[in-house]
Parts: C-alpha cells; sequence; structure tokens
C-alpha cells in the first residue's frame, strides 16, 4: 500500500493531462454551441476554422521570433494569439457575408446550412494546406516545466515523479479567464443579453428591436475567438496538425450535445466529462493499482480498457449513450 | 435523358478525350476507371440523401468495410495464424454479439428504472471484460506467427468477384447497427455520429494486426476474373504480335487492355446498378421515398413506417458504397488503411453528389465523373499551372512552396463548386425531375 505514491501517479498521468484537454474541449465546444444557439446548425467548418487561426498564430509567432520579440519564460504565440484571432474574424465574418447570409434570409433548414458548411471546410482546410501545409509544426518556446519530475521527487522523496508543464497551466489560466468573461459577458452587457433573447425567442426578439445581423457578427466573432484560443492553447501543449484539428470536431461536438447543444454552461461540463472519459478508458492502470494493492497480488496485465487508438471510440460511445437517453442534454439544450 | 442531359455527358466525355490527347490515354483512362467507382458511390449516397433526405457522414466507412472484404475473402489464406487463434477468436466475437444482443433484449424487456440501468451495467460490464479474456490470448496467438509478412488470420483465398458482394453485405450490417442507433436522431446528430462511426471503423482496421495487419498493408491481392496482369500479357508472344500490329509498343498495350478491362467491368456494374435505381425511383417506392423525404409527418399519417423506410434505404445505400469499395480494393491489390480520409471519401463524394444532382441517378453519375476528374486532374496538372502563374516572381523559398502547396489547391476549388452550385443552382447539374 502507497497511497501517496498511487496519488501522484493518479495526479500526473490521469488528472493534469484530463484537466488541460478538458479546457481546450470546453473552449472548443463553447465555440460550437455558441454559433448552434444562435445560428441553428452544427458547424463542420469548427475544426478547420480551428486550424486555420492556429496557422496565423503560428505564422506571426514566427515572424515576432525572426525580429526577436518573444515572450521570455512564456510562449511567444501568445503575443500573437490576437492577430491570429483578428486575422480569422475577419475570415469568418467575410465568409457569414458570401455565403451564409444567403440562407439565413432563405430560412434554409439546418441541414443545407451543416452542408454549406461543409463547403466552406473544404476551402478553409485547402487554404491551410496550401498555406502552411499538412506537416506537424511545433512553435512552443519558452520555459518548458514548471515542476520537473525529478525536482519532485527530490522535494518529497517519492518514487513517482510529477510533472507540471507550463503550457498545461496556461491552458487552464486562459480558458478559466475566457470562460469567465465569456459568462459575464452573456449575463451582464446588454450586447450578451440580446444575443440570449435572440437565441431563446428569434421573432421576439426582433420585435424589440433588436438588430438580427448586429447578434450574428458578435456571435462569430466570439465563436472564433474562442476557437483560435482553443486550437493555439492545444497546439502548445501537444502539436499542430491540420488534420488532427478536423479530427477533434468529433470529441468537440460530443462534449457540446452532452451537455445540451445551446448550452454554454453544458459546453464546458462536457468538455470535461469527455477528456476525462478518454483519459480514463485509454489509460494503463497498472501502475497505479500496483501501488495501493498488497505485491503478491499485482495485476498482470496493463489493466487498459481500450488503447488509446480508440479514444474517438470514447466520445462516441458518450455521445450516442447521451442522445438514446437523455436527447436534450445535460443542462437541457436545444 | 434528354437532350440536356446528353450534353452535359457529351462535355464530360470530351474532358477525357481531351486528356488523353493532350497528357496520355493512360491517365484519361485511370480517371475514368476511378471516375466510374465514385459513381457508384455517389450513387450509393445519392440513395441516402436523394431519395429520403439522410445526411450521413460516414461513407468513408462504408468504403473501407468493403475493402477489408475483399482481403477477408480472397486475401491469401494464413493457415498457421488461423490455427493459431482463428476459432478463440471466432467464439469471442460471437460472445460479444451474444451480450450486446442480450442487452438490447434486457433494456427491451425490462422497466424503466434503476433496476433496469444497474442489471445493464453489470451485463455490460462484466461482459466486456469476459469477451477481452477471451479475445486478447487468441489475438496474441495469431499476431504471433510470423508478423513481418503474416500475424493476421488470413483470407480464404476465393476469386475476387466474390469479395464484391461480401463488402457490400459488411456495408450493409455495419449500417444496420448504425441505422438501429442513429437514424432516428435529428439530421445535424446523424451527420456527427455516422463522422464518428466512420473513424471508429477505420480505427479499427489501422489497429487490429490480426485482421488485416492494420498499417503494415496487405498486399498482392488477385484480380477479378477478366483482368490479366500485364506481366503475363508481355510475356504471350501472340499479344506481342498482335499489338505490334496496331503499332503500339508492347508495354503501352498491355496496361491500356488491362485499364479497359477494368473499365469495362466497372461500367457493367454501374449500368446495372443505374438500371435498377431508375427502376426503384419510378416505382410505388421510390414516390413513396420521396413522399416521406418531402414530408414526414404526412407520409407517416398515410400509415408509411418512417423509420423502417430510412433504415431500409440507409442500409441500401451503404451496401452499394461497399460494393464499389471492394471493387476499389481488389483494382488496387492491396488494402491500405491510412489512404482512407474522409475529405476524400466521405465529403468529395458528397460534393458529386450535390453538384450531379440530388436525387437524379444520372446526376450522381456525372457529379462523379466530372468531379473524379478535376480531382485528379487538379492535383496533376496544379503545379504546372502554379508553375507558370508564379514564372515573374524570382526562384525561392516562396515559389518551390507554392507550387509544392498547389495540389492543395483542389480543395479550395472544391469547397468554392460546392458553395457556387448550393448557392446558384441548388438542383445540380442534371435536377431532379
Amino acid at each position: 500500500m502507497d497511497i501517496l505514491n498511487a496519488l501522484v501517479a493518479f495526479l500526473n498521468f490521469v488528472f493534469i493531462p484530463g484537466l488541460a484537454y478538458g479546457s481546450q474541449l470546453a473552449l472548443g465546444a463553447l465555440a460550437l454551441t455558441l454559433v448552434y444557439a444562435v445560428l441553428r446548425f452544427s458547424n463542420f467548418a469548427h475544426g478547420d476554422t480551428m486550424a486555420f487561426g492556429t496557422m496565423w498564430v503560428i505564422l506571426v509567432t514566427w515572424a515576432l521570433q525572426s525580429v526577436g520579440i518573444t515572450g521570455g519564460v512564456l510562449p511567444t504565440a501568445l503575443i500573437a494569439l490576437p492577430f491570429g484571432i483578428a486575422i480569422t474574424i475577419a475570415f469568418v465574418l467575410a465568409t457569414d457575408r458570401a455565403v451564409y447570409r444567403f440562407y439565413r434570409r432563405q430560412k434554409a433548414a439546418p441541414i443545407i446550412l451543416v452542408i454549406v458548411s461543409t463547403g466552406v471546410m473544404f476551402v478553409m482546410n485547402g487554404l491551410t494546406r496550401v498555406i502552411i501545409g499538412p506537416e506537424e509544426q511545433n512553435f512552443a518556446d519558452g520555459a518548458r516545466m514548471i515542476l520537473a519530475p525529478n525536482d519532485f521527487k527530490a522535494w518529497s522523496g517519492l518514487a513517482e515523479g510529477l510533472a507540471i508543464k507550463l503550457t498545461t497551466v496556461i491552458t487552464v489560466i486562459v480558458a478559466a479567464v475566457c470562460v469567465a468573461a465569456l459568462f459575464w459577458f452573456l449575463q451582464r452587457t446588454r450586447t450578451g443579453k440580446s444575443m440570449r433573447a435572440y437565441s431563446d425567442n428569434e421573432d421576439l426578439a426582433l420585435l424589440s428591436g433588436i438588430n438580427p445581423e448586429r447578434v450574428v457578427a458578435i456571435t462569430w466573432i466570439l465563436a472564433t475567438a474562442l476557437a483560435v484560443i482553443a486550437g493555439t492553447l492545444y497546439g502548445l501543449d501537444k502539436s499542430y496538425r491540420p488534420f488532427i484539428y478536423f479530427q477533434l470536431l468529433l470529441p468537440m461536438a460530443a462534449a457540446a450535445v452532452v451537455g445540451g447543444l445551446g448550452s454554454p454552461l453544458g459546453a464546458i461540463a462536457g468538455g470535461f466529462i469527455i477528456a476525462f472519459s478518454e483519459v480514463f478508458v485509454t489509460y494503463a492502470w497498472k501502475k497505479i493499482v500496483t501501488y495501493l494493492v498488497s505485491a503478491d497480488m499485482a495485476p498482470e496485465g496493463l489493466l487498459q480498457l481500450l488503447t488509446t487508438d480508440y479514444k474517438f471510440a470514447v466520445s462516441f460511445a458518450i455521445l450516442i449513450l447521451v442522445l438514446l437517453v437523455m436527447p436534450t442534454g445535460i443542462f437541457k439544450g436545444k | 435523358m434528354n437532350k440536356r442531359n446528353l450534353l452535359m455527358f457529351a462535355g464530360v466525355a470530351l474532358l477525357f478525350v481531351a486528356t488523353g490527347f493532350f497528357q496520355s490515354w493512360n491517365l484519361s483512362l485511370q480517371i475514368l476507371i476511378i471516375g466510374v467507382l465514385s459513381s457508384i458511390m455517389a450513387l450509393g449516397v445519392n440513395m441516402q440523401w436523394g431519395y429520403a433526405g439522410l445526411f450521413s457522414t460516414g461513407i468513408m466507412g462504408s468504403v473501407a468495410l468493403g475493402g477489408l472484404a475483399v482481403v477477408l475473402v480472397s486475401g491469401q489464406p494464413v493457415p498457421e495464424g488461423w490455427a493459431a487463434g482463428g476459432p478463440r477468436l471466432m467464439l469471442a466475437l460471437g460472445f460479444g454479439v451474444v451480450v450486446i444482443g442480450a442487452a438490447v433484449y434486457l433494456y427491451n424487456r425490462m422497466a424503466a428504472g434503476t433496476a433496469r440501468r444497474a442489471a445493464m451495467i453489470l451485463l455490460l460490464g462484466a461482459g466486456f471484460f469476459a469477451y477481452r479474456a477471451l479475445l486478447d490470448p487468441a489475438i496474441t496467438a495469431i499476431e504471433a506467427f510470423n508478423p513481418a509478412t503474416a500475424g493476421n488470420i488470413g483470407g480464404l483465398g476465393l476469386p475476387s468477384l466474390l469479395s464484391w458482394p461480401v463488402g457490400a453485405l459488411f456495408a450493409a450490417a455495419a449500417a444496420w447497427a448504425i441505422g438501429k442507433v442513429a437514424l432516428g436522431l435529428r439530421s445535424d446528430y446523424l451527420a456527427i455520429a455516422t463522422l464518428g462511426i466512420a473513424e471508429i471503423i477505420l480505427a479499427v482496421m489501422k489497429n487490429e494486426d490480426w485482421l488485416a495487419r492494420g498499417v503494415k498493408n496487405i498486399i498482392d491481392l488477385p484480380r477479378p476474373w477478366p483482368v490479366p496482369y500485364e506481366v503475363d500479357l508481355q510475356a504471350d508472344p501472340a499479344f506481342m504480335a498482335q499489338a505490334a500490329h496496331w503499332g503500339f509498343s508492347g508495354v503501352e498495350a498491355s496496361t491500356i487492355l488491362v485499364k479497359l478491362l477494368y473499365l469495362a467491368v466497372f461500367g457493367a456494374v454501374l449500368l446495372v446498378l443505374i438500371y435498377f435505381s431508375e427502376r426503384a425511383l419510378n416505382s410505388p417506392w421510390g414516390r413513396m421515398m420521396r413522399a416521406i423525404r418531402d414530408n414526414e409527418v404526412s407520409s407517416a399519417a398515410m400509415g408509411k413506417n418512417i423509420k423502417a423506410r430510412h433504415l431500409q434505404v440507409f442500409i441500401i445505400g451503404s451496401a452499394v458504397v461497399g460494393l464499389a469499395g471492394a471493387m476499389l480494393t481488389s483494382m488496387e491489390g492491396q488494402l491500405t488503411p491510412s489512404n482512407y480520409t474522409p475529405l476524400r471519401f466521405t465529403f468529395l463524394i458528397w460534393v458529386m453528389v450535390i453538384v450531379g444532382g440530388s436525387g437524379n441517378n444520372w446526376g450522381a453519375v456525372l457529379g462523379g465523373l466530372l468531379l473524379g476528374w478535376l480531382w485528379l486532374i487538379v492535383e496533376n496538372a496544379g503545379p504546372v499551372a502554379m508553375s507558370y502563374l508564379t514564372m515573374p516572381l524570382p526562384d525561392g523559398v516562396l515559389k518551390a512552396h507554392l507550387i509544392e502547396a498547389a495540389p492543395h489547391l483542389r480543395l479550395v476549388t472544391l469547397g468554392a463548386v460546392l458553395l457556387l452550385v448550393l448557392r446558384f443552382s441548388p438542383k445540380g447539374l442534371l435536377p431532379e425531375k
């Protein structure tokens, strides 16, 4: 029995990775759910918006580095982030003007908008590949570790090390700040209230003089900013590959649906549910269990429910389960 | 077929002829074969979307399952691998199916509540661990045999043609399971769910080495019946004499003959499918499907079983796509799971259907041929065009990067084509009558 070592191993391999991944998913799912709440369709171009925005962050990061500006201990990408967000917002607003607005005026069926968004997905995906290429890019600089495993071992005298990456801490802090700012905006400001009103009842909102085009534009701005932040944090924490971002669509959509499509609070809860389930199911528990049981009872197998290659299966299984058992999600979405 | 349709097809034919003249006939035929296969896939998607209005993004999964069928039916047998763990593997898989069946049975039989929830968790949890306990030793045993060249259960070694209907069957079985779960959902939930299923099917094919060697790929799958191998043709003096008589080199004549034969076989399958699709679409069944698509509520009021009809058409459409997937793999002679990407095998097929004309079988074929051509020709011609466009630029990193990135421009092109068609001609090139 070695509860302390088991606890440290749990924190190091399960809790901290899950927390970081959950924060990234939560931001992405928030963006998806905002678009759904106001524009009423599932945006298939969402993953590629993240890839597109993160690409600009990377390009600006390189430009800053080449003129000698860096973030010091912090990643330079944080300085580049506002530029990336601005460029992507400009692109998305232009897309809305050129593509989505026509269907909105026609009051087209949501499924038509979904198909239209796959067209936008193609364009953004292609542009990303043309500009930066499909290869992996690593753009994290600055300090790597806040707490190195060996320092922790020396300090605590335990066999297990605890590592805390700087990017993990940044991810959690940035996500918390974004979520707090978003909720303040939605609950307290006039514009945020008009967004909620428009989402709840479009006709009534129009009647009370809310400008629908303004609400839609602000929704795109918020959703794009969240998507680019989520994409950049994911890229800093792991690495940047456009294809992976497209695949993130599934866990993010699952998170939004689990929480209740259209519910911001639900998207955050859903993000963490999906992330922790993925880590729980794909982690090999052998090490932790070995610490907890007596030596002769130590397990032989890895105690891994599924290999990490099947992490999609986890989001998918949760998605299907929620859709079958409580289709409106935890927080009663639309 | 009216005049407009014939003109459209003549236009597409002209594209292929031009490719033959200006590039090479080999390339033109190659693109045409892929175009015919894409048309078959588009026919399947058209059944789901055009007839019934189901938006499924799991096309890639059906294509991949079709490919898997070729490996399992006509791949080389690995008797040692099978003997090592085959029976136990089958037992485990059968056990898994029984557990799921029992769970579904219990779910339907018990009253909703805590008791049912507990029973489900207990049954599925215990079932999962028992299943893994049965399965894992079998997999280890199979993968231990000669992992450099085998390590899988092997195929049955049957003729390649037989694997095509099996591919359709595989895709149909998967569609049945997916449809049972996901078809009752709202349209965009169905899209997300099917996207996930396709990724899972692909993950299984990439990681389960015992099944089809995963990313180590299976090569040397036999060709379908009438198509000979080029080397055999070139070794045949009678063929070489005939080729020389017509003024071709032996190599060129053999590659072209092989491609023509593929084209004939695939074209025949396409024509048979179109014949039956047209018959179905113009039958009472087709009218019923359109009625359901256009107004579910009133069709339900007329006593039509919406859910059953949706499931039916979802299965048939997936089976057609699976058939095309099997044909593709048996032509390529190898199964490469990493080649299956959602952009190429899900969304490109979608663009074909929408550009061609949703609900019109000939439209799906036209879209398949046209976009199949565009997709491959932009890949080939893109860098050439880009090198002309960038002529004024000085040689350097930027120019090299632009030329290197040119093939990716086809994604932008296709997205733009899809958006333009949806905006200005939403019924597609050949509208539904």
